[in-house]
Protein backbone atom coordinates (compact mmCIF):
# COMPACT_ATOMS: atom_id res chain seq x y z
CA UNK A 1 0.00 0.00 0.00
CA UNK A 2 1.23 3.53 -0.82
CA UNK A 3 1.01 5.78 2.23
CA UNK A 4 1.68 9.51 2.07
CA UNK A 5 2.44 10.99 5.49
CA UNK A 6 2.79 14.68 6.38
CA UNK A 7 6.30 15.55 7.53
CA UNK A 8 7.31 18.86 9.07
CA UNK A 9 5.38 21.60 10.84
CA UNK A 10 2.95 24.13 9.36
CA UNK A 11 5.16 24.10 6.30
CA UNK A 12 6.35 20.71 5.18
CA UNK A 13 5.60 18.06 2.60
CA UNK A 14 4.16 14.58 2.22
CA UNK A 15 6.58 11.67 2.34
CA UNK A 16 5.68 8.39 0.65
CA UNK A 17 6.07 4.98 2.30
CA UNK A 18 5.30 1.42 1.21
CA UNK A 19 3.42 -0.40 3.94
CA UNK A 20 2.20 -4.03 3.79
CA UNK A 21 -1.58 -4.60 4.03
CA UNK A 22 -2.93 -6.90 6.76
CA UNK A 23 -6.45 -8.01 7.59
CA UNK A 24 -8.22 -5.77 10.12
CA UNK A 25 -5.39 -3.25 9.88
CA UNK A 26 -6.12 0.16 11.39
CA UNK A 27 -4.70 3.51 10.28
CA UNK A 28 -2.88 3.66 13.62
CA UNK A 29 -1.29 0.28 12.79
CA UNK A 30 -0.04 1.80 9.53
CA UNK A 31 1.47 4.86 11.23
CA UNK A 32 3.04 2.64 13.94
CA UNK A 33 4.52 0.36 11.27
CA UNK A 34 6.14 3.36 9.58
CA UNK A 35 7.64 4.64 12.83
CA UNK A 36 8.87 1.26 14.08
CA UNK A 37 10.09 -0.24 10.79
CA UNK A 38 10.68 2.53 8.27
CA UNK A 39 11.42 5.88 9.91
CA UNK A 40 11.80 6.21 13.70
CA UNK A 41 11.77 10.03 13.49
CA UNK A 42 8.05 10.12 12.63
CA UNK A 43 6.13 11.95 15.40
CA UNK A 44 2.53 10.96 16.25
CA UNK A 45 0.35 10.50 19.34
CA UNK A 46 -1.57 7.55 20.69
CA UNK A 47 -2.21 5.95 24.05
CA UNK A 48 -5.06 3.49 24.60
CA UNK A 49 -5.52 2.02 21.07
CA UNK A 50 -9.15 1.17 21.90
CA UNK A 51 -11.06 4.41 21.30
CA UNK A 52 -11.12 5.73 24.84
CA UNK A 53 -8.36 8.29 25.24
CA UNK A 54 -8.95 10.55 22.23
CA UNK A 55 -5.26 11.13 21.47
CA UNK A 56 -4.74 9.47 18.06
CA UNK A 57 -7.01 11.58 15.85
CA UNK A 58 -5.53 12.53 12.47
CA UNK A 59 -6.70 13.56 9.03
CA UNK A 60 -7.02 10.43 6.88
CA UNK A 61 -7.62 10.95 3.16
CA UNK A 62 -8.88 14.45 3.96
CA UNK A 63 -11.26 13.46 6.76
CA UNK A 64 -10.61 13.76 10.52
CA UNK A 65 -10.83 10.33 12.18
CA UNK A 66 -9.81 8.43 15.32
CA UNK A 67 -7.09 6.31 13.75
CA UNK A 68 -7.09 3.44 16.27
CA UNK A 69 -10.67 2.50 15.36
CA UNK A 70 -10.49 3.32 11.66
CA UNK A 71 -9.88 0.29 9.46
CA UNK A 72 -7.74 0.80 6.38
CA UNK A 73 -10.25 -1.22 4.31
CA UNK A 74 -12.95 1.37 5.02
CA UNK A 75 -10.99 4.53 4.17
CA UNK A 76 -8.23 3.64 1.66
CA UNK A 77 -8.69 4.97 -1.87
CA UNK A 78 -7.78 1.79 -3.72
CA UNK A 79 -4.28 1.08 -2.53
CA UNK A 80 -3.39 4.54 -1.24
CA UNK A 81 -3.71 6.37 2.02
CA UNK A 82 -2.86 9.95 2.96
CA UNK A 83 -2.32 10.78 6.64
CA UNK A 84 -1.86 14.34 7.89
CA UNK A 85 -2.34 16.20 11.20
CA UNK A 86 -5.73 17.47 12.37
CA UNK A 87 -6.89 20.70 10.73
CA UNK A 88 -7.68 23.94 12.64
CA UNK A 89 -4.84 23.30 15.11
CA UNK A 90 -1.18 24.39 14.93
CA UNK A 91 1.11 21.57 13.83
CA UNK A 92 4.04 20.86 16.16
CA UNK A 93 5.68 18.19 14.03
CA UNK A 94 4.53 15.55 11.55
CA UNK A 95 1.18 14.20 12.82
CA UNK A 96 1.26 15.95 16.22
CA UNK A 97 -0.82 19.07 16.75
CA UNK A 98 -0.76 21.61 19.56
CA UNK A 99 -4.04 20.94 21.42
CA UNK A 100 -3.70 23.82 23.91
CA UNK A 101 -6.15 26.16 22.18
CA UNK A 102 -8.67 23.32 21.88
CA UNK A 103 -8.61 22.60 25.62
CA UNK A 104 -8.28 26.27 26.63
CA UNK A 105 -11.60 26.77 24.89
CA UNK A 106 -13.19 24.14 27.15
CA UNK A 107 -12.07 26.30 30.08
CA UNK A 108 -13.37 29.46 28.35
CA UNK A 109 -16.75 27.74 27.87
CA UNK A 110 -16.78 27.11 31.65
CA UNK A 111 -16.23 23.40 31.20
CA UNK A 112 -15.36 22.87 34.88
CA UNK A 113 -18.01 21.39 37.14
CA UNK A 114 -18.86 23.57 40.14
CA UNK A 115 -21.20 21.93 42.63
CA UNK A 116 -22.70 23.36 45.77
CA UNK A 117 -21.98 20.50 48.18
CA UNK A 118 -18.98 19.60 50.30
CA UNK A 119 -17.56 16.22 51.31
CA UNK A 120 -19.60 16.46 54.50
CA UNK A 121 -22.91 16.57 52.61
CA UNK A 122 -24.76 13.54 51.32
CA UNK A 123 -24.68 12.68 47.59
CA UNK A 124 -27.14 14.58 45.47
CA UNK A 125 -29.54 12.12 43.89
CA UNK A 126 -30.05 12.56 40.14
CA UNK A 127 -32.78 10.31 38.75
CA UNK A 128 -31.92 8.67 35.40
CA UNK A 129 -35.32 9.43 33.90
CA UNK A 130 -35.21 13.19 34.51
CA UNK A 131 -35.00 15.42 31.42
CA UNK A 132 -31.72 17.06 32.46
CA UNK A 133 -30.00 13.74 33.13
CA UNK A 134 -31.22 12.33 29.80
CA UNK A 135 -29.94 15.36 27.86
CA UNK A 136 -26.59 15.35 29.70
CA UNK A 137 -26.21 11.61 29.02
CA UNK A 138 -26.50 12.27 25.27
CA UNK A 139 -23.33 14.37 25.28
CA UNK A 140 -21.31 13.04 28.17
CA UNK A 141 -19.26 10.37 26.36
CA UNK A 142 -16.99 12.87 24.59
CA UNK A 143 -13.36 11.68 24.62
CA UNK A 144 -11.87 15.05 23.65
CA UNK A 145 -10.30 13.81 20.41
CA UNK A 146 -10.86 17.12 18.55
CA UNK A 147 -12.22 15.39 15.44
CA UNK A 148 -15.26 17.70 15.60
CA UNK A 149 -13.10 20.79 16.10
CA UNK A 150 -10.91 19.82 13.16
CA UNK A 151 -13.96 19.20 10.94
CA UNK A 152 -15.75 22.45 11.84
CA UNK A 153 -16.02 25.09 9.06
CA UNK A 154 -16.86 27.80 11.57
CA UNK A 155 -13.63 27.22 13.52
CA UNK A 156 -11.77 27.55 10.23
CA UNK A 157 -13.48 30.88 9.45
CA UNK A 158 -13.62 32.28 13.00
CA UNK A 159 -10.60 31.24 15.08
CA UNK A 160 -12.13 32.64 18.29
CA UNK A 161 -15.10 30.22 18.02
CA UNK A 162 -15.18 27.88 21.03
CA UNK A 163 -16.03 24.93 18.83
CA UNK A 164 -18.32 21.89 19.08
CA UNK A 165 -16.54 19.95 21.84
CA UNK A 166 -16.30 22.83 24.32
CA UNK A 167 -19.93 23.83 23.69
CA UNK A 168 -21.07 20.20 24.01
CA UNK A 169 -19.32 20.06 27.39
CA UNK A 170 -20.99 23.30 28.48
CA UNK A 171 -24.40 21.90 27.48
CA UNK A 172 -23.92 18.75 29.60
CA UNK A 173 -23.19 21.01 32.60
CA UNK A 174 -26.15 23.29 31.86
CA UNK A 175 -28.27 20.14 32.23
CA UNK A 176 -26.50 18.92 35.38
CA UNK A 177 -28.88 19.36 38.32
CA UNK A 178 -25.90 19.70 40.72
CA UNK A 179 -24.22 22.50 38.77
CA UNK A 180 -24.30 25.96 40.41
CA UNK A 181 -22.46 28.11 37.88
CA UNK A 182 -24.84 28.08 34.94
CA UNK A 183 -25.73 31.79 34.63
CA UNK A 184 -22.04 32.56 34.22
CA UNK A 185 -21.64 29.61 31.82
CA UNK A 186 -24.46 30.85 29.59
CA UNK A 187 -22.79 34.27 29.44
CA UNK A 188 -19.53 32.58 28.47
CA UNK A 189 -21.03 30.54 25.62
CA UNK A 190 -23.27 33.25 24.10
CA UNK A 191 -22.17 35.47 21.25
CA UNK A 192 -19.90 35.58 18.22
CA UNK A 193 -17.30 33.22 19.69
CA UNK A 194 -19.94 30.95 21.21
CA UNK A 195 -23.06 29.04 20.26
CA UNK A 196 -24.49 31.83 18.08
CA UNK A 197 -21.62 31.47 15.61
CA UNK A 198 -22.69 27.90 14.72
CA UNK A 199 -24.19 27.64 11.21
CA UNK A 200 -25.58 24.14 11.82
CA UNK A 201 -23.51 22.58 9.04
CA UNK A 202 -23.35 19.48 11.26
CA UNK A 203 -19.84 18.45 10.21
CA UNK A 204 -19.10 17.82 13.91
CA UNK A 205 -22.07 15.52 14.28
CA UNK A 206 -21.28 13.68 11.06
CA UNK A 207 -17.66 13.09 12.06
CA UNK A 208 -17.90 12.45 15.83
CA UNK A 209 -16.48 8.94 16.36
CA UNK A 210 -18.64 8.54 19.48
CA UNK A 211 -21.79 9.41 17.49
CA UNK A 212 -22.60 12.38 19.72
CA UNK A 213 -24.42 15.41 18.36
CA UNK A 214 -22.61 18.61 19.30
CA UNK A 215 -25.00 20.35 16.89
CA UNK A 216 -27.93 19.41 19.14
CA UNK A 217 -25.98 20.61 22.18
CA UNK A 218 -25.26 23.95 20.50
CA UNK A 219 -28.93 24.30 19.51
CA UNK A 220 -29.79 23.66 23.18
CA UNK A 221 -27.40 26.41 24.25
CA UNK A 222 -29.00 28.80 21.75
CA UNK A 223 -32.41 28.11 23.33
CA UNK A 224 -31.06 28.37 26.88
CA UNK A 225 -29.25 31.66 26.21
CA UNK A 226 -32.37 33.07 24.49
CA UNK A 227 -34.50 32.19 27.53
CA UNK A 228 -31.90 33.71 29.87
CA UNK A 229 -31.76 36.88 27.74
CA UNK A 230 -35.55 37.25 27.84
CA UNK A 231 -35.45 36.93 31.64
CA UNK A 232 -32.65 39.52 31.80
CA UNK A 233 -30.19 36.99 33.24
CA UNK A 234 -27.63 37.06 30.47
CA UNK B 1 -26.46 39.61 25.53
CA UNK B 2 -26.46 41.73 22.34
CA UNK B 3 -25.53 38.82 20.10
CA UNK B 4 -28.20 36.65 21.69
CA UNK B 5 -30.77 39.34 20.88
CA UNK B 6 -29.46 39.61 17.31
CA UNK B 7 -29.84 35.83 16.98
CA UNK B 8 -33.41 35.94 18.29
CA UNK B 9 -34.22 38.87 15.98
CA UNK B 10 -32.88 36.95 13.00
CA UNK B 11 -34.88 33.85 13.91
CA UNK B 12 -38.10 35.84 14.44
CA UNK B 13 -37.72 37.81 11.20
CA UNK B 14 -36.92 34.57 9.32
CA UNK B 15 -40.31 33.22 10.39
CA UNK B 16 -42.01 36.43 9.20
CA UNK B 17 -40.08 36.42 5.92
CA UNK B 18 -41.02 32.81 5.20
CA UNK B 19 -44.69 33.84 5.15
CA UNK B 20 -44.08 37.16 3.39
CA UNK B 21 -42.00 35.64 0.58
CA UNK B 22 -44.58 32.91 -0.01
CA UNK B 23 -47.44 35.44 -0.22
CA UNK B 24 -45.33 37.76 -2.39
CA UNK B 25 -44.44 35.00 -4.89
CA UNK B 26 -48.00 33.68 -5.00
CA UNK B 27 -49.22 37.23 -5.70
CA UNK B 28 -46.73 37.69 -8.53
CA UNK B 29 -47.72 34.38 -10.13
CA UNK B 30 -51.40 35.28 -9.79
CA UNK B 31 -50.90 38.74 -11.28
CA UNK B 32 -48.82 37.48 -14.21
CA UNK B 33 -51.08 34.54 -15.03
CA UNK B 34 -54.18 36.69 -14.83
CA UNK B 35 -52.53 39.12 -17.27
CA UNK B 36 -52.98 42.14 -15.03
CA UNK B 37 -51.53 45.37 -16.42
CA UNK B 38 -49.42 47.76 -14.32
CA UNK B 39 -52.37 50.14 -14.13
CA UNK B 40 -54.66 47.35 -12.90
CA UNK B 41 -52.15 46.32 -10.23
CA UNK B 42 -51.74 49.90 -9.06
CA UNK B 43 -55.52 50.20 -9.02
CA UNK B 44 -55.64 47.44 -6.44
CA UNK B 45 -52.71 48.55 -4.30
CA UNK B 46 -53.35 52.32 -4.19
CA UNK B 47 -55.06 53.29 -0.97
CA UNK B 48 -55.19 49.68 0.18
CA UNK B 49 -54.12 49.68 3.84
CA UNK B 50 -53.83 45.86 3.86
CA UNK B 51 -51.13 45.77 1.18
CA UNK B 52 -49.42 48.76 2.79
CA UNK B 53 -49.26 46.94 6.13
CA UNK B 54 -48.15 43.64 4.55
CA UNK B 55 -45.29 45.13 2.54
CA UNK B 56 -44.23 47.44 5.38
CA UNK B 57 -43.82 44.39 7.64
CA UNK B 58 -41.99 42.61 4.80
CA UNK B 59 -39.54 45.49 4.33
CA UNK B 60 -38.97 45.91 8.08
CA UNK B 61 -38.28 42.19 8.54
CA UNK B 62 -35.85 42.16 5.60
CA UNK B 63 -34.07 45.28 6.93
CA UNK B 64 -33.51 43.49 10.25
CA UNK B 65 -32.79 39.99 8.89
CA UNK B 66 -30.35 40.70 6.07
CA UNK B 67 -27.79 42.83 7.99
CA UNK B 68 -27.54 40.21 10.78
CA UNK B 69 -26.74 37.52 8.23
CA UNK B 70 -24.35 39.85 6.41
CA UNK B 71 -22.65 40.51 9.77
CA UNK B 72 -21.55 36.87 9.99
CA UNK B 73 -20.48 36.84 6.33
CA UNK B 74 -18.32 39.97 6.80
CA UNK B 75 -16.79 38.52 9.97
CA UNK B 76 -16.00 35.12 8.56
CA UNK B 77 -15.06 35.92 4.97
CA UNK B 78 -13.49 39.37 5.27
CA UNK B 79 -12.49 39.16 8.97
CA UNK B 80 -14.24 42.49 9.42
CA UNK B 81 -15.22 42.77 13.09
CA UNK B 82 -15.50 45.60 15.61
CA UNK B 83 -17.38 48.90 15.70
CA UNK B 84 -16.85 49.88 12.05
CA UNK B 85 -18.66 46.72 10.90
CA UNK B 86 -21.65 47.49 13.17
CA UNK B 87 -21.86 51.09 11.87
CA UNK B 88 -21.75 49.82 8.28
CA UNK B 89 -24.53 47.31 9.03
CA UNK B 90 -26.77 49.93 10.65
CA UNK B 91 -26.34 52.07 7.52
CA UNK B 92 -27.04 49.04 5.31
CA UNK B 93 -30.19 48.32 7.33
CA UNK B 94 -31.34 51.93 6.94
CA UNK B 95 -30.67 51.74 3.19
CA UNK B 96 -32.82 48.60 2.88
CA UNK B 97 -35.54 50.25 4.94
CA UNK B 98 -35.41 53.42 2.85
CA UNK B 99 -35.48 51.87 -0.64
CA UNK B 100 -38.00 49.25 0.51
CA UNK B 101 -40.42 51.74 2.00
CA UNK B 102 -40.00 54.04 -1.00
CA UNK B 103 -41.27 51.21 -3.21
CA UNK B 104 -44.10 50.35 -0.79
CA UNK B 105 -45.27 53.97 -0.63
CA UNK B 106 -44.98 54.33 -4.41
CA UNK B 107 -47.57 51.62 -5.03
CA UNK B 108 -49.78 52.82 -2.15
CA UNK B 109 -50.11 56.53 -2.89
Amino acid sequence: MKVRVWRGGTSGAFQAFDVPRYPSQTVLDVVTHIQRRLDPTLAYRFACRVGMCGSCAMTVNGVARWTCRTHVDKVAHGDSLEVSPLKNLPVIRDLVTDMREFFDKWARAKGQFKGGRTRNDDFEKVMPETEGRRVADAGIECIGCAVCYSSCNVVAANPAYLGPAALNRAWTLVNDAREKDNPERLRAVAGDAGCHACHTHMDCTERCPKHLSPTAAIAGLKRATAKAALKGEL
Amino acid sequence: MNQTILWMAQRATAAILAVCVAVHLATIVYAVQGGLSAAEILGRTRGNAGWLAFYSVFVLAAAIHAPIGLRAVLGEWLHWRGASREVFLVLFSLLLLMIGMRAVLAVFS
